[in-house]
């Protein structure tokens, strides 16, 4: 398919392999913030093809793996009451809250349904006047245009049964706060090529000269990834900081001005506690006041809720790079897809779950070559 | 979550004030909101995340970095010096049979 296959040719993927071979001359340690990213880089193998100078290590973007416990537990809640049609995106479902998931109450009889768009959830509620219909809006910036979309059409359409559980959280300032991090070892990043779409990359440019470390906006096919590695690479031995945008076929610097238009319209920033890593000043949004009618946690009073998390899940190192996945003594021992234990192994973009996919015998591999 | 997959723009329509779009992946044919790509038009390839196009593929920018890609490629079939290397092999055996879309 065109914009797919040419980028799983496998020549000139060798080929930036090789080149980032060559190039790196001591170990160095980049970042990809994006679970995606994080996906096809254990899916294709891409930390072992690039040779044993650069280390990958996987950042908090995956917004199923981040959205606070609570959270959950608030969407269990509201899920719960019989009056109401719960819809989220599948991810959602499998991941635990402090009592339970939402497929439980799924399974329990709780009218939960799983979409892949927002909009489907606006016409659930068309289709059903006499019930509430609460979406689960969760996600990072490359979702928050659809999510916010939603409401405002909601709203033009005059539903007075539709509302948003909305838990947005936002990349940049997620990066600030690794690097401001005492203990971070990470020397370049890859930035989410989906984020920037909508976002553009300026945000960026403001780490960079900060911090002095280098930022290449990357895609998700294992070219673009091979390439961001190699821009990255590229650029430490020579010294440089810059962003560089290696997914030009889709992100600009100012990024999609309609889609930025309606969420500043409907969301504005607020704190945001992350699963695993705790409150980020100004890291999410929230909806507007103006749309408190569509506000799923003021209509069922749930703005209260707190909750732990569980203390065996070493999630918060995973998701900052401090550790990885298989250094977690619960990893595919009391922790697999099937009972998850914390969010990163729940969404196939979790890291998580792309070690114990890709990387479960990671160990005895490396060994026996 | 953040997945977002290329597509062909086959059809557009207006349905109140709607702008949709009939959009190709593959196989698949799928009803699209165009809202955030005014600008995209029937034959345009965009990049759809959850059921709202977000962006339209540029069309130039791919080809000036696919070629630079291709070069490298082609310069590197001269150089045999990962030729025989098994983890590389591998991999790029899973290159080649990449099926999902993520
Ligand atoms: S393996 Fe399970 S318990 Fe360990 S960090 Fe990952 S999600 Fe948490």
């Amino acid at each position: 398919m065109r914009y797919i296959d040419e980028y799983r040719d496998p020549k000139i993927a060798q080929a930036l392999a090789d080149q980032i071979r060559a190039r790196a001359t001591r170990p160095w340690v980049l970042m990809e913030i994006c679970g995606g990213q994080t996906h096809t880089l254990m899916r294709y193998g891409i930390d072992e093809l690039i040779g044993d100078q650069v280390e990958l290590v996987h950042g908090p973007g995956c917004p199923v793996c981040v959205t606070p416990i609570e959270v959950v537990d608030k969407a269990i809640e509201i899920a719960s009451r019989p009056d109401v049609i719960f819809v989220s995106y599948g991810d959602m479902l499998r991941v635990p809250g402090t009592r339970c998931d939402l497929f439980r109450i799924k399974a329990e009889g709780g009218d939960v349904r799983i979409a892949y768009s927002p909009m489907e959830a606006v016409k659930i509620a068309r289709a059903n006047p006499d019930r509430q219909v609460v979406f689960f809006g969760i996600g990072f910036e490359t979702t928050a245009p659809a999510n916010a979309m939603a409401v405002w059409k909601a709203r033009e359409l005059g539903l007075t049964n539709f509302s948003e559980l909305v838990s947005h959280v936002l990349v940049p300032p997620a990066i600030r706060l690794l690097l401001n991090s005492p203990d971070s070892r990470v020397q370049g990043f890859i930035a989410p090529g989906h984020v920037c779409t909508v976002m553009g990359y300026w945000e960026y440019k403001a780490l960079v000269d900060e911090f002095h470390v280098p930022i290449v906006v990357g895609g998700f096919e294992p070219v673009d990834l091979l390439e961001a590695i190699a821009m990255l690479v590229a650029q430490l031995e020579d010294g440089r900081a810059e962003v560089e945008n290696q997914y030009a076929r889709s992100v600009t610097y100012q990024g999609n001005q309609p889609a930025q238009r309606i969420v500043g319209q409907v969301f504005e920033v607020a704190d945001r506690k992350w699963r695993g890593i705790g409150n980020i000043p100004a890291s999410g949004l929230r909806l507007r006041p103006e749309f408190a009618a569509f506000d799923a946690e003021k209509i069922f009073g749930v703005e209260a809720m707190e909750a732990e998390e569980p203390p065996e899940c070493i999630s918060a190192l995973v998701l900052q790079g401090l550790k990885k996945p298989v250094d977690c003594p619960a990893f595919a021992a009391s922790c697999t897809p099937e009972r998850p234990l914390g969010a990163p192994m729940v969404s196939a973009e979790g890291a998580c779950a792309a070690y114990y996919q890709y990387r479960r015998h990671a160990t005895s591999l490396v060994c026996i070559a | 979550m953040c997945l977002a997959v290329p597509g062909k723009l086959v059809e557009t329509e207006t349905i109140g004030d709607n702008r949709l779009g009939q959009v190709q992946f593959g196989g698949i044919k799928r009803s699209v909101f165009l809202d955030f790509v005014p600008e995209a038009q029937v034959g345009d390839y965009v990049l759809v995340h959850v059921g709202f196009a977000i962006s339209r593929l540029d069309e130039e920018e791919a080809q000036r970095t696919y070629e630079l890609l291709e070069h490298i490629g082609m310069l590197e079939t001269e150089d045999p010096a990962f030729a025989g290397e098994t983890t590389t092999a591998a991999a790029l055996d899973a290159i080649r049979t990449g099926d999902a879309i993520h």
